[in-house]
């Protein structure tokens, strides 16, 4: 499995032909958020993003119901004025339950997406830097998680973390979700290593730990970033999967994923049940990866994957 | 290249055989068995559970260490994996369920192979075109959906399909027609008809996944110099892209492919369980649920298997393209 260590490395020093025009030499930073805007994916994404976590937020506002409202009076009704996205078949509100689905999805998305990348991080770097047998230990645990498929590995766990609380999830997912960003910072960490800056401060003593937190992450803090911001997307899928077929989220809280649970069995009667948080789940992990993707182009026009 | 191969394969190998093992303590140490028999009335005594346990090598009061050398022992003796909770052998029920399994991973990965590589093909030759940006929306929104979804989706648009026509055009629920009468090709004809939704769903997802990855290898490939000299010396256009073109820019493809089959695989057992087939992936899931280590063990053996071979098919397929690693 060493063909990953051939992944390309950005040359984060390199200037791009732009900078050689202007006199003042423009910052990394400016160049690439003047990169992204220049990007259509990147606005569809970003709006999409910010839009669907103001209506998380506020779109309860100006619903009559509330998530756990049963009105007895309309029992499994279409989408009305009265209950914008219909009901379900004892009267619960589908509206308000989509919108508390969505807060717990995205908290898990929002949460695990950077905790993975900071784990991928710590344990990239230590691998790449350390190097010898912790570094071979190291690799062979991501190749050993990269053979098991993470989903099989959520489900026989699921017994433990079904009686701890849903935060428990958070953990459970951003365990499994660093693998192979790891391997990239991994392979990023082996070059730096040989930089002078880094000999350097070796050199003058200064200890492993500090090295690393100090010179070595923020230098790959670009990838992390990226990692992090497709890692929320990443998330979300899982944790509607396990919540899909009962490994997650359990009854009393309200996922997407519990709520299409709910509606899979009516979905060709009464679609409206399954639809509507179905594509509320697509447009927001749609939204977070287009984000991601921009990112990750901006960041590094000449990375391998999703070129554009 | 023999030499290179054999190096993979063995990598490979090693890493599956860990990777049921691990699966094996893992299992061991989270899954309890014996709660099957705990809540049953009248209660079963404590010693007619454990000599139950005991029987399957699963008593929880054996060292897990000593378990795993009985499990080892055993499959290297005997080639058993075990018996299930339900008393049947572990192989038996893997014999039957496999073929559900491999007949939608097979066609499914195919079908997602050729038509990705043949999108991102397109794609990268039509750069920034209308064609090339509702591929690349397409493939971003297939790969935002989760697979479950897809199949339900699928399911939807069927049975709207189904509706229009009046007549069951496409049947999606479980792996066959029960009970259906008729000779040997209606027989073949109702699998096929059922094949039909979840291998489009399974497709889909590669396909969006694979198109992403040969669009950017293709852009790669087609700024080199060595597609201006193929043009330069006559070759057509066409030509130079096929010959010279796809082929290099299949050469990371083909490691992509080892990496996200345990994706695909993930996704096949969400498939096969939206759509109610008895496969490995029901299997698998089933067995956690009624905590049967022995049957979970087997069902990752057999993840693992099928990754080893993609894993070394895609190792071939490297070597053949690439003539670097032949010498």
């Amino acid at each position: 499995m060493s063909m990953l260590d051939e992944v390309p490395i950005g040359d984060i020093a390199a200037g791009s032909p732009e900078t050689s025009h202007s006199k003042k030499p423009v910052s990394r930073l400016r160049l690439v958020v003047s990169r992204l805007r220049s990007t259509p994916r990147f606005w569809v994404g970003i709006i999409g993003l910010v839009a669907i976590i103001l209506w998380a937020i506020f779109g309860l506002v100006p619903n009559a119901w509330n998530a756990t409202d049963l009105d007895v009076y309309n029992m499994g009704s279409r989408p009305t004025g009265l209950h914008w996205f219909g009901t379900s078949d004892i009267g619960e509100d589908i509206y308000a339950q989509t919108i508390v689905g969505l807060r717990k999805s995205l908290i898990i998305g929002l949460l695990v997406g950077p905790l993975a990348a900071i784990i991928a991080g710590v344990v990239g770097a230590v691998a790449g830097y350390l190097g010898g047998w912790w570094d071979r230990a190291i690799v062979w645990v991501i190749d050993l998680l990269l053979v098991l498929p993470s989903l099989f590995l959520f489900i026989l766990l699921s017994p433990i973390f079904k009686s701890l609380s849903w935060v428990a999830l958070i953990f459970l997912l951003s365990g499994f979700g660093w693998m192979i960003m790891a391997r990239v910072i991994r392979a990023q960490t082996r070059s730096l290593r040989e930089r002078d800056f880094i000999k350097a401060a070796r050199f003058m003593g200064v200890d492993t730990w500090t090295i690393i937190r100090r010179h070595v992450l923020p230098n790959v803090s670009s990838l992390l970033i990226i990692d992090a911001t497709l890692g929320v997307g990443g998330a979300i899928l899982s944790e509607t999967t396990l919540s899909f077929f009962g490994f997650g989220i359990q009854a009393p809280d309200v996922s997407l994923g519990t709520l299409l649970t709910a509606g899979q069995g009516a979905a060709a009667t009464r679609p409206w049940l399954f639809i509507f948080p179905a594509a509320i789940l697509v447009f927001t992990v749609l939204s977070a990866s287009l984000v991601g993707d921009a990112l990750r182009d901006a960041v590094d026009p000449t990375s391998g994957v999703n070129r554009d | 290249m023999i030499g290179f191969i054999a190096k993979r394969f063995i990598n490979y190998a090693v890493l599956s055989a860990i990777a049921t093992l691990s699966a094996y303590v893992l299992a061991s140490i989270i899954l309890n068995p014996a709660s099957r028999y705990l809540g049953r009335n009248p209660r079963p005594s404590d010693d007619t559970i454990n000599a139950i346990l005991d029987g399957l090598g699963v008593n929880p009061n054996t060292p897990v260490i000593e378990r795993l050398w009985a499990w080892i022992v055993n499959l290297v003796t005997h080639g058993s994996l075990g018996d299930t909770i339900h008393n049947t052998t572990v192989i038996s029920e893997m014999t039957a369920r496999a073929g559900t399994s491999l007949r939608l991973l097979i066609l499914g990965t195919i079908i997602a192979a050729i038509v990705g590589v043949a999108i991102g093909v397109w794609g990268a030759v039509r750069q920034y075109r209308i064609s090339d940006q509702a591929i690349s929306y397409a493939s971003f929104t297939i790969l935002a959906t989760p697979a479950f979804v897809l199949g339900i989706l699928l399911m939807i648009l069927a049975t709207m399909l189904n509706n229009v026509l009046g007549i069951q055009l496409i049947s999606f629920t479980g792996e066959y027609t029960a009970g259906l009468d008729g000779g040997w090709w209606a027989h073949v004809l109702d699998r096929a008809a059922h094949l039909l939704l979840p291998t489009i769903s399974l497709a889909l997802m590669g396909a969006a996944g694979y198109s992403r990855y040969q669009r950017s290898a293709m852009l790669d490939v087609l700024a080199a110099d060595y597609i201006r000299t193929a043009r330069s010396k006559g070759r057509t256009r066409g030509s130079a892209l096929v010959r010279h073109g796809v082929r290099v820019a299949l050469i990371p493809m083909s490691t992509y492919f080892a990496y996200s089959f345990a994706t695909v695989l993930a996704g096949a057992a969400v498939t096969e369980l939206v759509f109610s087939w008895h496969g490995m992936g029901e299997m698998l899931v089933q067995a956690i649920t009624q905590s049967d280590i022995n049957a979970f063990t087997g069902a990752i053996l057999f993840n693992a298997v099928l990754i080893l071979i993609a894993g070394t098919l895609a190792d071939i397929v490297y070597a053949a393209l690439d003539p670097r690693v032949r010498v």
